[in-house]
């Protein structure tokens, strides 16, 4: 048990980078080159806490504090979550509420931290991440909803425990709904293609990345790590959905959690690579079908 | 004992005003009185009420009284002690924030008139959760909607504010009248008891005659809680009042209909299903357009006017969930579904008084309610915002404050019928994606209005120099903030309150699933201290540096940015309200750009309410252009009406001898 919170904290610290460094690696592979070794998120971490930073005159304490609140909720999310078929360190009948909320949480510190640099540009991506969540939260509730009815238990360990291989023999249309909506909402949650473009360079068309604009320095290396942070987390979800094998041995079951969570990376690589970012218009349409998906899943069980 | 301190209570705050009326206008000592006896009147309200909830038992009394059919019964439950304790809070504060914010030496000609009605209304409400008889509740209740039209009309020399006032008035005699049907019903079905309260005779209703009572309870009801369609006069009364009314407006006035409803919902042993998906839905669709509406708005104080109605939307669905609870025979569900309304009221009326408190030290300090004109305010008004800032967090349901705690309670009673199935969990399910929409769409606009107001740089003159304003406004605020985070935190604490009320509610349900046993409040505790803790050192790890440059915010190669430029509070909406727009229907004057060299253009865009600008006023309007002056009855003068009035009695009293329909 400590053990398995040890690694669990293990994971949630040193994790985080390498995913971004998957997802670049495949990007790379997909477009002919080499790419940056696995370890440069790391790098440009240790880059970024090492520099010093220029904070806009236009801003108080608010726009520190976007940066802060996204790390912190992030590792108190992380603490939710089940990795793989472990248990996770903290755990609660309603916990799943919690998770979505901190969310929302750093969702309106980030967004107030980008208004409080009075840029027009901050305030156009601040403006829809606030539009994009508020049809991701309800997608992400229906499917933990189903997931809630497949396993009978209001908590994420609980959800996610040793009943999910049973769910999916009972309820394996439900269960493919909601990974498929997971994962839409994994990608918009965490801002990657095709929803958001973290390598693009032009602020007109960015979400998150406009957000941070003027954050930089150690703020600049925090969002980062919150982000990443985010994709694990989120990430862990649909690993642990398509991978619901548990071993009862604990290496074991951690192997295959770390090779789960590292195939879902490199999903995300292999969609941004081959496809291009929505219009962002089209983006509401999307997220309604997930909405609609999760829906459908959890109509399903009153058949 | 208790319950004559209770009803003292309630006479202090009636003539809280009184004094004030005599002392001439140079001297202090008619606001220092009013405060005084308010402030009295809130100590002895809270003591009474947390005396009942903390199981003191329910206190009775009853005096003599002449009025036909009434009798003078006072019955502090713990249902009526969970309403009593805003109602004794809010103005309390109220009163003192009034005495900075509409000060006599500001506000020679309305001040003395404010204070008067705003005790008048405080003992109104008063009245109106601690009366036991339908007689004493409608005096109480007309005491309020009387007292609150005169404390919305106080500006009454603007016409806005005067239009305001009339929607107000209009609706809330409307709302009177069904009521009077309502206890008409009552008094019809149970043989002459004006009782309100459970008693054998309501339970033995037939059943057509329990669901009229109901349905005119929510209507007659819905309109003083902003029940969407009954919400219309809401916006403009709670936007063009003082902002300490709008305040006990919107925290505690509101909440009298909602109490209403649990009343009523009380008064039945076996609810049919159908009242409980009725309210669920009811409650869905008030939060969803409520919400979407606050949205569109660009006056900070409509737009926490709109935000009430999302919340009793929030309360409704706790409800409806109950209902569903004693209809099904889930214990669990009801006592989840009616705690987390009844923590809601209480959570509601900490955090709308707080944003409204803060909104108006904003608007006290730069003279207006345009979030498009503001901008900047947190660098010079930094408690003010900070206290905002809370209040937002609260109302969007984030964890760690109450907001996020009690909409835990309604999120729990929605998920335990889906782990738990059987009966109709599916219309269960989807309450909580509907909630889940309603917080993101409420953070969303919480973003906004604190980013417009408080974050950037001034939009214009007005917010150019805003001072604090003075600890009269900033100590109420401070109150506030602390029982939000304090209720956040701690939860466990009102839980074994809470579950009193929902026995008073419906015998028994507390017994058959304790409401300790169904909440993670000790998980809740530790997971905001842990939320804090990490927060605290993530802030220490990451304060500012001294090798720290300052420099202006980047451009994106723009050298000399402007606050023009800024995203304004409707810019930062659009892409919602455009999404919204089958709910919201927005109107934009936007005229095409033509030409090589386009002449200077404007964009307006606003979005009129669904129900008042766009069916009740036009409505109205159309029917008081075809009467014209073929208005024979409605003269306009006064003695008509009395004649009316006596004439009406004298009719009534024949129809009595004969009928004998009185005892």
């Amino acid at each position: 048990m400590i053990l398995d919170a040890l690694i669990h904290l293990a994971f949630v610290l040193a994790l985080p980078p390498l995913l971004l460094g998957v997802i670049g690696k495949v990007k790379a592979f997909f477009a002919g080159r080499v790419g940056p070794p696995l370890v440069q998120p790391y790098r440009d971490l240790a880059r970024l806490f090492r520099k010093s930073e220029v904070v806009s005159t236009t801003t108080t304490w608010v726009f520190r504090a976007g940066p802060v609140v996204m790390l912190a909720t992030a590792l108190v999310a992380a603490m939710l979550v089940p990795f793989g078929g472990r248990p996770a360190p903290l755990s609660f009948s309603g916990d799943l509420i919690l998770f979505a909320y901190l969310f929302a949480l750093a969702r309106f510190f980030t967004v107030a931290a980008a208004m409080d640099t009075g840029s027009a540009f901050e305030g156009m991506g601040a403006a829809r991440e606030a539009t994009f969540a508020a049809l991701a939260e309800p997608a992400l509730f229906l499917a933990f909803l189903t997931l809630v009815r497949a396993s009978g238990s209001l908590s994420l360990t609980g959800m996610l425990g040793h009943g999910l291989g049973r769910a999916w023999s009972s309820a394996s249309a439900s269960l493919v709904f909601v990974v498929v909506s997971l994962f839409v909402v994994l990608l918009v949650e965490s801002s990657r293609v095709p929803f958001d473009d973290p390598a693009t360079h032009l602020e007109l068309t960015m979400i998150h990345e406009v957000m941070v604009l003027d954050h930089s320095g150690p703020m600049l290396g925090t969002i980062h790590y919150a982000a990443a942070l985010k994709l694990l987390v989120l990430g862990a979800l649909v690993a642990r959905l398509v991978a619901p094998v548990s071993t009862g041995s604990l290496p074991l079951d951690w192997l295959v959690f770390a090779g789960s969570i590292l195939a879902v990376a490199i999903v995300v690589g292999v969609v941004e690579s081959v496809m291009a970012r929505l219009r962002l218009l089209q983006i509401p349409l999307l997220l309604v079908g997930a909405c609609l998906l999760s829906g459908f899943a959890l109509v399903l069980f009153a058949r | 004992m208790i319950a004559s301190l209770c009803l003292a209570a309630v006479v202090l705050a009636a003539l809280s005003g009184v004094p004030g009326l005599f002392f001439p206008r140079t001297s202090r000592a008619g606001e220092q009185l009013s405060v005084a006896a308010m402030l009295a009147f809130g100590a002895l309200a809270l003591f009474v009420a947390l005396r009942v909830l903390l199981g003191g038992g329910a206190v009775e009394l009853s005096l003599p009284w002449s009025v036909p059919g009434g009798a003078f019964e006072v019955r502090i439950d713990a249902l009526s002690a969970v309403f009593l304790a805003p109602v004794g809070l809010i103005p309390a504060l109220g009163a003192v924030y009034g005495r900075g914010y509409w000060p006599e030496r500001d506000h020679p000609h309305d001040a003395r008139q404010l204070r008067f009605f705003y005790g008048l209304l405080t003992a109104g409400m008063a009245l109106v959760v601690i009366a036991a008889n339908a007689v004493l509740f409608l005096v109480g209740w007309e005491v309020m909607a009387l007292a609150g039209y005169f404390l919305v009309a106080t500006e009454d020399r603007e016409a806005k504010v005067r239009e305001a006032g009339v929607v107000y008035l209009a609706m809330t005699r409307l709302g009177s009248l069904v009521l009077y049907a309502m206890f008409g019903t009552l008094l019809a079905a149970t043989g002459g008891l004006l009782l309100f309260a459970r008693s054998p005779a309501t339970v033995a209703m037939r059943p057509v005659f329990q669901s009229a009572v109901v349905l005119l309870s929510l209507a007659g009801f819905g309109v003083k809680a902003g029940l969407v369609p009954l919400h219309a006069w809401l916006p403009p009364a709670h936007g063009n009042a003082p902002s300490h009314v709008s305040a006990l407006m919107s925290g505690v006035m509101l909440k009298m209909g909602i109490y209403g409803i649990f009343r009523v919902t009380s008064l039945f042993a076996a609810p049919p299903l159908w009242w409980g998906e009725l309210v669920l839905a009811l409650g869905i669709i008030s939060g969803l357009v409520g919400v979407a509406f606050a949205l569109g708005q660009h006056d900070l104080k409509r737009l926490l006017a709109y935000h009430s109605v999302e919340n009793i939307g929030i309360i409704l669905m706790g409800l409806g969930l109950a209902l569903i609870g004693r209809a099904t025979g889930r214990p669990a569900l009801a006592v989840l579904g009616f705690a987390g309304a009844l923590f809601h009221v209480w959570n509601h009326a900490l955090f709308k008084s707080l944003l409204f408190f803060s909104a108006g030290s904003v608007v006290h300090q730069t003279g207006t309610r345009e979030m498009d004109r503001l901008g900047g305010i947190a660098k010079r008004m930094r408690l003010t915002a900070l206290a905002f800032v809370i209040g937002a967090v609260a109302i969007a349901g984030l964890p760690p404050l109450n907001g996020f705690a009690s909409e835990l309670f309604v999120y729990l009673a929605s998920l335990r019928s889906v782990a738990h199935p059987g009966g109709p969990w599916l219309v269960v399910a989807f309450a909580a994606p509907a909630l889940a929409m309603i917080g993101a769409l409420a953070v969303a606009c919480f973003a906004k209005a604190y980013g417009a107001v408080f974050l950037g740089e001034p939009r214009s003159d007005d917010a150019r120099e805003p001072r604090e304003s003075s600890a009269f406004l900033l100590a109420p605020m401070a109150v506030l903030a602390a029982l939000c985070a304090l209720f956040g935190i701690a939860p466990g604490l009102v839980v074994p309150m809470l579950a009193r009320a929902v026995d008073a509610w419906a015998p028994g349900l507390s017994a058959a699933a304790p409401l300790a046993s169904l909440v993670p409040t000790t998980a809740i505790t530790l997971g905001a201290l842990a939320l804090l803790l990490i927060l605290g050192i993530a802030a220490l790890v990451l304060r500012r540096r001294p090798t720290a440059m300052s420099a202006p915010t980047w451009a994106c190669g723009y050298s000399r940015p402007v606050p023009r430029a800024q995203y304004t509070a409707s810019s930062f909406a659009q892409q919602l309200v455009v999404l919204l727009r089958f709910i919201v229907w927005p109107r934009t004057h936007r005229p095409a750009i033509r030409g090589l060299f386009p002449s200077p253009t404007d964009f307006h865009s606003e979005t009129p309410d669904l129900v008042l600008d766009r069916a009740a006023l036009p409505l109205t309007r159309r029917i008081a252009r075809a009467v014209g002056s073929r208005r024979v009855l409605q003269g306009g003068s006064i003695h008509a009406y009395l004649g009316y009035i006596f004439a009406a009695v004298i009719v009534l009293l024949l129809l009595f001898r004969v009928g004998g329909v009185l005892p």
